[in-house]
C-alpha cells in the first residue's frame, strides 16, 4: 500500500538532513507503529509524507497505491487516499466544522471523478459518525477546532477520517495531550476505521497508545533512520527499557 | 499654519464650476455650508487627514472620465420586498422608483420640498455641521451647499419594509452629489439600502437622525464597476437607547472613501460600523470612522476588514472619543487586512482619546498573509489550494460580515464575495 523506499529529505531553509535513508512498506489491513525518542525524524516523516513546505526530498522514493506521491500536490495526495491525523490541530476561526468538512469530502470525490454527496446524505453520515466519537452536533456547528480541548480536537481528526475514508492513515502523536479516557475513545474510533483495504502509520513516542491500538508490526526510529523492526513485543521492551538499549545495541 | 494658497486656489476653481440651489427651506444651510467650504478649503494632499488618500480626482473640477461596467448578473437585494427609490447619474428617477408612500413613513425628494419650514430644517447640513469638529470634512460641506437631489425621509413607526436607494451610473462623465437626511423618531425603526455606482464621481451625504429608543439599520453594496470615485459621508447622532448599524461591503473601485462619523449622546446607545471590501490591482479603498462617546453606557463597534492583491490599497482611519462624563463607555475597534501578495498596501491610523475613568475601550489593528498552516491543513483534507484559500478569505471577512442582522442578506452577501473570490481565482 505505502512503500518508502531510501527516502532523504532535508529541511529546504537550511542545511540540515533530517531523514538519511527511510525503507518502510505499509500493507493494507495492517497497523505499523513508528516509535523513537525526540527528534528522530518521525514527525518529519509525517509530514513529508502530506506533502507540507519547508522539506526537500533529496533521494528515494514513496508510493501510495502504485503512485508516486512526493510530486503531487497536498490535495492530490489526500484524494489519492492520504490522510494526517495532526499532532496539533489547527484552529480555523470564521469556518465552520460542517462547511470544512462537506468541502473536503466532495472535492476529494471530484478530484477521484465521483458525484458530490448531497447534503441530506452528508448530514446524516456525519451525524451517526459524529455520535460514535461522542462528538455533539454544537461541535460540528462551531469553527474548526476553535475553542476545542485537545480531546475534542484529536477526536475531530478521527471524524474527519471516517467521513473522507483514506487508504492510509497516518497518526502523528494522536496520543499526545490526552488523558486515558480521552485516548480510548480516540483509540477506539481508530479501531473502527481498520479494514482490509486500509493501512495505518502509527506515530508515538510512548508505548501507551499501542495497548489500545494493537500494532501488526512495530519500527524503532533513530537520527532519520530506522534501526529496528519487530513485533509488538518491541514496543513494550522500550517501554521497558526506554530507547537506550536499543540504540546502543544498533550503534 | 495657513494652509497653502493652492489649496484655495483649487477650492475656487471648483466652485465655479457649481451653482447654489436657490429658495425653500435648506437655502440658508446651502449658503452657510458654502461659507464653510471657503473656510476650509477643499482637501489637498498636504492635508493630515488626507495622508493615505488623494484628494485630486475628488476635488478637480471635471471628473475623471468613467467607463460603464455591466456585470449582467442580478443586482443585489432584487429579492428583499423593499421600497425602491432610483437615481440615474444622481438624479432621481420616478420612473424606475416604487411610489414613495409607505405606513409610518415620509419620503420626498429633496430637490421637491420647497416650503419654508421643514423637519429636516434640523437636520440637514446641521449634523454634518457636527461633525466638522474636530476634524475638518470639506466635501461633505461642498455637498451640503450642492446636493442637487436626494431624499428625505421621516420615519414614525416601524417601517413594514427597507427603502432602498439604488443608483445607477450610466454616463461616463457623471458628476453627482446626493444629499440624504433621515429622521427616525421615537422607538420607530427603519432599514435604508445603498446599492450600485452612482457616477463617474460621486459625493453623498447622509445625515440620520436617530431618536431615543429608534433604531436604524444601513446595509451598503458598492461594488463592482471599477472606475468610479466616490466620497461618502454618513453622520449619525444617536438619542438615548437608541441603536445605529452600518455595514458597507465594497468589491473594486478606483476610488472610494467612505467616512461615518457617530455621536452617542444619549445613554445606552449602540453603535455598530462595519466594512468589508475586496480589491484587486488599481483599487483604492478608505474608511474613516469617527465615534465619539457623549453619555453614559453607551456600546461602539468597529469592525474593518480588507481584502487586497495585486497593488490594491487599503486605508483605515478609525477614532473612538470618549468625552468627559461618557463613563461605562464600551468601546471596540479592529482593522485588518489580508494582503493576497507582496505588492498591496494597508495604512492603518487607529485612535483612541479618552476623558473619562471608568471606561472600556480596546483596539486592534493587524496585516497579514494567507495562514499557512490553516492553507495545509486544509489541502491535506483534499481542498484544493485556490479553493481553501477562498474559504480562509471570507472566514476573515467573516467578522464584518456578522455585523449583518439579517441572516437572508448575510447569506447573499457571501455568495457574492465567493463569487468575487471565484472569478479572481479562474481569471
Amino acid at each position: 500500500m505505502l512503500k518508502i523506499e531510501n527516502l532523504q529529505v532535508k529541511l529546504e531553509e537550511e542545511d540540515k538532513q533530517i531523514l538519511k535513508g527511510v525503507d518502510l512498506e505499509v500493507e493494507a489491513g495492517k497497523v505499523h507503529a513508528i516509535m523513537g525518542p525526540n527528534g528522530s525524524g518521525k514527525s518529519t516523516l509525517s509530514y513529508v509524507l502530506s506533502g507540507r513546505d519547508g522539506y526537500e526530498v533529496t533521494g528515494g522514493s514513496a508510493h501510495l497505491l502504485g503512485e508516486d506521491i512526493l510530486d503531487m500536490e497536498p490535495e492530490e495526495r489526500a484524494a489519492a487516499g492520504m490522510f494526517l491525523a495532526f499532532q496539533y490541530p489547527v484552529e480555523i476561526p470564521g469556518v465552520g466544522n460542517m462547511t470544512f468538512l462537506r468541502t473536503a469530502v466532495n472535492a476529494q470525490r471530484v478530484a477521484r471523478g465521483e458525484e458530490e454527496m448531497s447534503s441530506t446524505d452528508f448530514l446524516k453520515e456525519i451525524r451517526a459518525k459524529a455520535k460514535e466519537l461522542d462528538i455533539d452536533a454544537e461541535m460540528l456547528k462551531r469553527p474548526v477546532n476553535v475553542g476545542f480541548s485537545g480531546g475534542e480536537k484529536k477526536r475531530n481528526e478521527i471524524l474527519q477520517m471516517a467521513m473522507l475514508e483514506p487508504k492510509l492513515c497516518i497518526l502523528d502523536e494522536t496520543d499526545s495531550g490526552l488523558d486515558v479516557d480521552a485516548m480510548k475513545l480516540v483509540a477506539d474510533g481508530v479501531n473502527k476505521l481498520r479494514a482490509p483495504d486500509r493501512g495505518f502509520l502509527v506515530i508515538t513516542h510512548y508505548q501507551r497508545l499501542l495497548n489500545h491500538i494493537q500494532p501488526d508490526v512495530v519500527h524503532i526510529m533513530s537520527d532519520g533512520r530506522i534501526v529496528k523492526t519487530g513485533g509488538p513485543e518491541l514496543a513494550l521492551e522500550v517501554e521497558e527499557n526506554g530507547y537506550g538499549d536499543i540504540l546502543s545495541e544498533n550503534a | 499654519m495657513a494652509a497653502p494658497q493652492i489649496k484655495f486656489d483649487a477650492t475656487e476653481e471648483r466652485l465655479a464650476t457649481l451653482s447654489l440651489p436657490e429658495g425653500g427651506w435648506s437655502a440658508s444651510a446651502r449658503r452657510d455650508a458654502l461659507a464653510r467650504v471657503r473656510a476650509m478649503g477643499l482637501p489637498h494632499a498636504r492635508d493630515e487627514y488626507w495622508k493615505y488618500t488623494r484628494p485630486e480626482s475628488l476635488v478637480q473640477p471635471e471628473p475623471p472620465k468613467a467607463a460603464l461596467f455591466e456585470s449582467g448578473e442580478t443586482p443585489i437585494f432584487e429579492d428583499v420586498d423593499r421600497l425602491k427609490v432610483v437615481f440615474v447619474d444622481g438624479v432621481f428617477d420616478a420612473e424606475a422608483s416604487d411610489d414613495l408612500s409607505l405606513e409610518g413613513i415620509e419620503i420626498e425628494r429633496l430637490s421637491e420640498s420647497s416650503a419654508d419650514i421643514h423637519w429636516a430644517k434640523d437636520i440637514y447640513g446641521q449634523l454634518e455641521i457636527a461633525g466638522q469638529t474636530p476634524v475638518e470634512r470639506p466635501l461633505a460641506a461642498l455637498n451640503a451647499a450642492f446636493a442637487t437631489d436626494g431624499v428625505l425621509i421621516r420615519v414614525t413607526g416601524k417601517a413594514s419594509k427597507p427603502v432602498s436607494l439604488i443608483y445607477h451610473h450610466k454616463s461616463e462623465t457623471s458628476d453627482a452629489m446626493l444629499h440624504h437626511c433621515v429622521k427616525v423618531e421615537k422607538g420607530a425603526e427603519l432599514t435604508v439600502l445603498e446599492n450600485g455606482p452612482a457616477a463617474a464621481r460621486f459625493n453623498k451625504v447622509m445625515e440620520v437622525d436617530v431618536a431615543d429608543g429608534a433604531t436604524f439599520h444601513h446595509i451598503r453594496m458598492q461594488g463592482r464597476d471599477h472606475e468610479r470615485r466616490a466620497a461618502t459621508h454618513i453622520f449619525a447622532r444617536l438619542g438615548e437607547e437608541s441603536v445605529f448599524k452600518s455595514f458597507t461591503l465594497t468589491a473594486n473601485g478606483m476610488l472610494t472613501r467612505n467616512e461615518v462619523i457617530v455621536e452617542l449622546t444619549g445613554d445606552n446607545a449602540v453603535a455598530h460600523v462595519a466594512g468589508a471590501c475586496m480589491g484587486d490591482g488599481d483599487f483604492h479603498h478608505d474608511d474613516t470612522v469617527f465615534v465619539t462617546h457623549d453619555a453614559v453606557n453607551c456600546e461602539s463597534r468597529q469592525v474593518f476588514k480588507k481584502v487586497l492583491r495585486n497593488g490594491a490599497r487599503g486605508v483605515f482611519q478609525g477614532k473612538i472619543l470618549v468625552k468627559k462624563g461618557a463613563q461605562k463607555t464600551d468601546g471596540y475597534q479592529i482593522s485588518q487586512s489580508l494582503l493576497l501578495d507582496g505588492s498591496s498596501e494597508f495604512d492603518a491610523k487607529p485612535e483612541l482619546e479618552i476623558y473619562a475613568d471608568d471606561v472600556a475601550c480596546s483596539h486592534g489593528s493587524t496585516s497579514g498573509a494567507i495562514d499557512e498552516e490553516a492553507l495545509f491543513y486544509l489541502r491535506s483534507r483534499g481542498v484544493p489550494q485556490g479553493h481553501a484559500e477562498d474559504l480562509l478569505t471570507l472566514a476573515f471577512l467573516a467578522e464584518a460580515v456578522l455585523e449583518v442582522e439579517d441572516q437572508a442578506l448575510q447569506d447573499e452577501i457571501n455568495s457574492r464575495i465567493e463569487a468575487w473570490l471565484m472569478r479572481r481565482r479562474t481569471a
